[in-house]
């Protein structure tokens, strides 16, 4: 059942996003990509590129789309929707009940040897994340000429030219808006 | 006030860019400059939370904002502040994507954007690692290499890590005691 996968898939994405947003990608990769073939590598990129240029948290937004994808290769659009709803539910559902139960015991927990203890050991793995999440980006593992991110030297170009301007501090929408432009001139126009 | 609190988030939800800490100075101007809801020390700690929790900062900060001013049906206006603004937005794109995605000027803006995405996920991996101890550099490329490289679980990789942290934290702790 396509529907309960979905929930499971995002239930265990909420359940395991330490680090917030871009630690969640490599959570996200691995269940949709990896795991469940629901989607290729470069679809994968189109949609973090979409989450950044619309309002709202990345892991919503690939949780409202993965599953309006998914759930529309099941069946009409229709599908598509409750696809939606059940993934955007199922990532939202841990983080609800997690909040709730820390807000409770709030003063309890801020010293707690244990947590203070997992966070230690979490902190540089949730960087690693990230940077798998990357890896996977740039690197793919066999994936077909066409699903490539990286094409050619103009890609390159892009990605240091971006990274040069994430470190001067350069908003990034304004940075992924001026690299759609690029990509119009280099692949289009010239 | 459950109204206001759903007003309030649906607003953080709307106009925030990119999620995660661009957020974080708009949920500020919100919740502590324009209504008063929580003292700005409350903010830092909540912060801490909201960041050591699973899941996407802003959406714990508005079931910690929303439970603390009006319980469970604060939290769940809260969150669907949050959530409505980017769940419909998507929506509309995604009905609209499978069109337009193949057509050749779509694919050349994608084409750009790819390599772009990509250098916006390594920034923070820079950043965050810069000034790091060299262990802790060992532990970030061999979670990247065995998570990217070896297919391992990320899931699994975090686990072990909180536990070999509460480990260190145990032994510490009873060697600093003694």
């Amino acid at each position: 059942m396509i529907f309960w996968q979905l929930f499971l898939s995002y239930l265990k994405i909420g359940f395991f996003g330490f680090g917030g947003g871009y630690a969640m990608l490599s959570l996200i990769q691995n269940e949709v990509v990896v795991r469940h073939a629901w989607m290729t590598n470069g679809e994968f990129a189109d949609i973090v590129a979409v989450s950044q240029i619309t309002p709202g948290p990345i892991a919503i937004n690939s949780a409202t789309y993965v599953g309006y994808t998914v759930g529309s290769q099941a069946g009409s659009p229709g599908c598509g929707v409750l696809g939606a709803l059940v993934a955007t539910a199922a990532v939202c559902l841990p983080a609800l009940t997690i909040m709730l139960l820390i807000t409770r015991f709030f003063l309890k927990l801020r010293d707690n040897r244990f947590v203070e203890g997992a966070m230690l050991g979490m902190r540089p793995v949730v960087i690693g994340m990230i940077a798998a999440a990357a890896l996977l980006l740039i690197f793919p593992h066999g994936a077909a000429e066409s699903e490539r991110n990286f094409i050619d030297p103009w890609s390159w170009l892009l990605f240091g030219g971006v990274l040069v301007g994430q470190w001067r501090k350069v908003n990034p929408i304004l940075l992924i808006a001026l690299s759609a432009a690029a990509g119009i001139l280099i692949y289009r126009i010239c | 006030m459950t109204l206001e609190l759903f007003r309030s988030f649906f607003k953080i939800g709307a106009f925030t860019f990119g999620g995660g800490y661009a957020m974080i100075p708009i949920i500020e101007h919100e919740v502590i400059d324009r209504r008063g809801w929580i003292a700005r020390d409350e903010f830092l700690d909540l912060l801490t939370l909201a960041q050591s929790a699973p899941g996407p900062i802003a959406l714990n900060t508005a079931v910690f904002v929303g439970y603390k001013l009006r319980g469970l049906r604060g939290a769940l206006a809260s969150i669907a502040g949050v959530v409505v603004p980017s769940f419909t937005v998507i929506l509309l794109v995604a009905l609209l994507f499978a069109d337009i995605r193949h057509d050749p000027w779509v694919d050349a803006a994608f084409k750009g954007m790819r390599p772009a995405v990509v250098a916006l996920i390594v920034a923070p991996v820079l950043s965050l690692s810069r000034g790091m101890h060299p262990a802790l550099c060992a532990v970030i490329v061999g979670a990247a290499l065995a998570i990217w490289g070896l297919g391992w679980s990320p899931i699994a990789v975090l686990v072990a890590a909180a536990l070999c942290g509460i480990g260190w934290e145990l032994y510490h702790f009873r060697n600093t005691a003694r």
